[in-house]
Formats: structure tokens, sequence, C-alpha cells
């Protein structure tokens, strides 16, 4: 009984849970990476205790991978010394860790896992439980194998209707942050569900639980339904029957009812996520990159979106147009099928996979007075560079359209996209 | 004197150490760089035992535990905000960094006032408007983490399931 964090909470306590209650909770993977893994061995050293269950953890160099500078290669060699001292079984540098884990088959529905890093969220698309936290609890649970939770009130968002063409989920997903705010859903689960969701394929489900994030959230989930069976089956090594819970009589703190029917493109502006217009007012402004990258929006489909509409054509001379997919897999298979080759017959610049750009480490800095149009899911001052920058957030179809001219633009207006 | 440094809204942990900073783990040398966009003089300027003073969601965005640990690089006795965002609550408490949840002390202190602060209590009194303030009591199992000064500390000597027995 109760919304989907207290069904998934109760199944692994063992008994009813309900909001407002502290809980310490067995984990089944441990994530984190190469910016918050030196911290975590840190804090691990100081306890001085062994690991309780090396398989539980789960550790990813991408966030300055390859190194750009020393300083990062020293992390990686620490980090790769650590896991060769410790014999632990899962070191990836496959991608950016979150479309990793999900990719390698970590995630499952009903899952608790637990990251050192704030897009943990993103896990939720899975019907698991994902939430951030920092280094040192991630030493605490490498001892332990547990985490400490207090179950968190439940915001539902029910969404309802189809969006237009040359509308995705990063569009509903950025109208909800301006909605809800920066702050709209702290302490929260965030459960997303209604027909559009219901009827919404994984890597676009994916996209509401990462943002969750972006609105305060400890976590965003979906129900997991058919789809998250397909998806599991199909594109991960993940195996066995798994338990779709649902909520049931839930008892919601807030029900935010939206309809995405006539939704525009949004964009969320600089200098916060929570800054949103539609993109019929921002359209027009110049912007010296186009990022398509990241957890939120570097997949497969997504770099589909933008060769589809980018074919037989050449994006704008003066833009950089970066496109850095989300795993090595999501890139090989992009070569494959020709994806890849457009792009680059396009003039985009493709990279290696990895965060660098999204964090302001490399592969995509920004100077002093730039402004770029990304695929990421925050737009905090100086994130992808120089405090003198500006990000816009919006779909890898917005970013496409704004590549081709240099300015922000309607993807709805690029022929290929209103054909289809 | 113990000298508030106020920040506004939503300070997110970008601001309080960019990424291109957080690649070391070295408390003084994060401190070197705390602030250093949004308070370019604060690194420089902050002596042991002042206060630093946020408004709504102190702490958003990233996970990074490289921010509360730069602000107690600092030497800074505690954050006063008047909410805090999850992930950097959760860091400050684990690390060692005393926290204040206190809306009120928040909207009334201002830039260089001169702010007492009884930990124990969280108790803060404003010494240059006069005013006093009563904080938010941390649950009690997050009292045990922060009454040793940190998670680290915590489990040396105790086990995990202590934490909410």
């Amino acid at each position: 009984m109760g919304t989907l964090v207290e069904e998934i909470f109760s199944r692994r306590a063992g008994r009813q849970v309900r909001a407002g209650e502290i809980l310490l909770l067995d984990v089944d993977y441990i994530m984190s990476h190469d910016n918050t893994t030196p911290l975590a061995i840190k804090a691990f050293r100081a306890i001085g205790k062994p690991i309780r269950d090396k398989s539980k953890i789960v550790l990813h160099l991408d966030h300055a991978y390859p190194a750009p500078n020393i300083l990062a290669a020293e992390n990686h060699k620490k980090i790769i010394e650590f896991v060769k001292e410790q014999e632990l079984p899962y070191l990836f540098q496959q991608g950016v860790c979150h479309q990793v884990m999900i990719e390698e088959g970590f995630i499952t529905p009903g899952a608790i896992v637990i990251g050192a890093d704030s897009h943990s969220n993103t896990y939720g698309a899975l019907g698991a439980f994902g939430a951030g936290l920092g280094s040192t609890e991630v030493g605490v649970a490498w001892v332990t194998g547990k985490c400490w939770f207090k179950v968190p009130e439940t915001i539902r968002i029910e969404l309802r209707g189809q969006t237009q063409p040359g509308v995705y989920a990063k569009d509903v997903m950025i109208h909800i942050a301006g909605l809800l705010g920066m702050d709209g859903a702290t302490y929260r689960s965030v459960e997303f569900g209604g027909e559009y969701i219901d009827n919404l394929p994984m890597h676009e489900r994916i996209i509401f639980p990462n943002m969750s994030t972006e609105i305060g959230a400890k976590c965003g989930l979906i129900a997991a339904d058919a789809e998250t069976l397909r998806y599991l089956a199909e594109e991960t090594p993940a195996q066995g029957t798994f338990e779709t819970l649902t909520p049931i009589n839930p008892r919601y703190e807030r029900v935010v009812e939206i309809d995405v029917s006539n939704l525009s493109p949004q964009v969320a502006c600089h200098p916060d996520v929570d800054n949103v217009k539609n993109l019929e007012e921002v359209a027009g402004l110049e912007v010296h990159e186009v990022y398509i990258g990241t957890c939120t929006n570097a997949r497969y489909e997504d770099l589909e979106v933008v060769a589809n509409m980018l074919k037989g054509k050449k994006v704008n001379p003066l833009t950089r147009v970066i496109v850095t997919p989300a795993s090595a897999r999501i890139l090989k298979k992009a070569m494959q099928t020709g994806i890849i080759e457009i792009l680059m017959d396009a003039g985009c610049t493709v990279t290696g996979t990895g965060c660098g750009a999204c964090i302001g480490r490399h592969g995509g800095i920004l100077a002093p007075g730039e402004r770029a149009l990304t695929t990421m899911n925050r737009n905090f001052v100086g994130r992808m560079g120089s405090p003198l920058s500006e990000i816009y957030l919006a779909s890898p179809a917005t970013a496409a359209a704004t590549a081709l001219t240099g300015r922000i633009s309607d993807p709805r207006e690029v022929a290929e996209l209103a054909g289809g | 004197m113990s000298k508030a440094w106020t920040f506004g809204e939503n300070m997110n942990t970008d601001e309080i150490i960019p990424g291109r900073h957080n690649i070391t783990t070295d408390p003084v040398e994060l401190a070197k760089k705390v602030f250093c966009e949004v308070k370019p003089e604060f690194a420089e300027s902050v002596r042991a035992g002042d206060v630093v003073v946020g408004g709504r969601n102190f702490g958003c965005g990233s996970s990074r535990e490289h921010a509360p640990i730069a602000i107690k690089g600092s030497q800074v006795q505690c954050v006063i905000a008047a909410s805090f965002a999850r992930i950097f609550f959760r860091n400050a408490i684990n690390i060692g960094l005393p926290i204040l949840e206190c809306p009120e002390a928040a909207a009334d202190i201002r830039e260089g006032d001169d702010v007492e602060v009884d930990l124990s209590s969280g108790a803060i009194f404003n010494r240059s408007t006069g005013n006093r303030f009563q904080a938010q009591a941390l649950p009690d199992f997050v009292l045990k983490i922060a009454e040793v000064g940190g998670i680290v500390q915590f489990l040396k000597t105790h086990d995990i399931e202590e934490l909410t027995a």
C-alpha cells in the first residue's frame, strides 16, 4: 500500500513503511565515478573496515576521461590501483555512468541503487529507486552495504495527451521544471505517470527521472510496465523475472496534472533551469556552440533524430557543433548504422563518450561571452567553462535545428521533421 | 566577532566550487577556490569562526562533496540557510560541517553582520540587528552523526545499525 517509493522501500524493509520514517536499507549497487571515487576511497581508508560485498560496487571513469590533465590522470590511477588492491569486479570506461549502469543491466525494477552523482535519480526510469549522495556515504556503503533513507513524500505528475511533432520528452520535462521550480520537489519523490508516460519508449522516459534532480527531488520514479520489461530483455543483459511494483492506494502530497498536447518546444534559459520559455520567445538568439551529449540526451535515438535533420545539410560554419554519444555502445551502433557519417558530413565534431563538457572539464568549454545551446540537464552559471558564458537547455531536435543556423531555431521548421 | 558572508537563493555547488577546481580532494586547496566566482574576495578575507549565510535551496545541483569540504576548509563555524538541498544536507552532516536551517535568520542577516551561533542549541543571535533566532532541530539520528563530527568518526566506534536504533 502506498506510493511507488513507499512500495519499493516496503518490499526491501519487509514491512509496510510510510513517508516520514527513517530506514536503514540494504542497497543493491553503489555507483561512483572518477570525480567522486577518490573522496570515497579517502573515507573508506579512514573508516578502516573491510568492504562488505565487492559485487555491489560499480565504478566508472567518465567525468574527466580520457584524462585532460595530470590531476585527472592521478585520479584514474588511484581508482585503478584501488580496483586492483580490493579485487573489485566492476570498473567501466565505456561511457557516462548512468547510461552504462542501465545498459549493463545493473538497474532493474524494485532495485535500490545509490550513486555519488546527483543524476543517479535516472534509475527511476526502470522502476528502481535511484538517489544521488556524496562520496563519504559511498565509502560508508562499501563497508556496510547499507544506506539510511527518510521515506519521502511524493508529488505525482500526471501527464495526459500526445506531444506534437517536434516536441519531445525533454520539452515536457523542461516545462515541468519551469512549473515546479528549482526547489519545487526538494526531499520529495516525484512520480511520473499517466497516458503520455505509458505510451513513451524507454529512451524518452529516462529524461524525467534524470531531470527530477533539477527540481530538487530525492528520486524520480516511473512504475515498471511492459515497456520496461521489453527494454530490459532487448537492450540489456539483465536476466530473470522482475516484479513490476505500482502505486497502491497512494496518498500523494500533491498531484500536478499536465496536458502535453499543445506544448511548444521548450528552452530552459540562462541562468536557471526554471527560467523556461517557449522556443518562439528565444528563437533567433545567436549561439556559439551546440552541444549534444550527456546522460540526459545522447542516446542512440537522440542521435538518430539529429542525423535525420542534418542529413545532406551543413551546420552553420561559425558554430561549433559537438556530439558526444552517452556510451561507447551507442557510438558503435551509430557508426554501424551510418549516423556518425551523416553527422560528420554535416560538419559536426563527434567525440568519444564522457561527461567532460557538461562539467566544464574538457571537450567543449565555453569562452567568456559565449552562449551554448545544449541537450544537458543543468545550466548553472559557469557550468561549461567561463562564468561569463550562457547555457540554454533544449531537446536534440532543437539542438539540430539550431546547429543549422547558429541561432536558436525551431525544429518544426526543418522540413524532414515536419514531414515525419 | 563572527562576520556573516551572505549568498543568495539556489546557491549551487558549481558556484560553491566550480568543476574545474574540484579535481583535488585537499580541503586547503579547495578552500582557496571556494565561492571564487560569486564572491572572489571570500577565500582570502574569510576568518576562522565566520558564518556563511544562504537563502533557499543552498547547495543544490551536483553531488560533489568538494563543496561542503571547501566551505569547511575555509574554517567558517557553520552555514545558516533558509533551506538546504538534500544531497548538500547529507554531505555536510557526513563530513562534519555544521549547518543550521533557519529562514528567519537567513532573511535578517546582512553581509558583514556580527553573528553569534550556539551550535549545540541552534540559537542564532544577530548582534548587528539585535534579533534572536532558533534554528530547526536536527533529527536524532542526524545528531548522532553530527555530535561525533561526521559519519566516518561515527563508524569507527559504532555499527551503522546504531544510527536508526
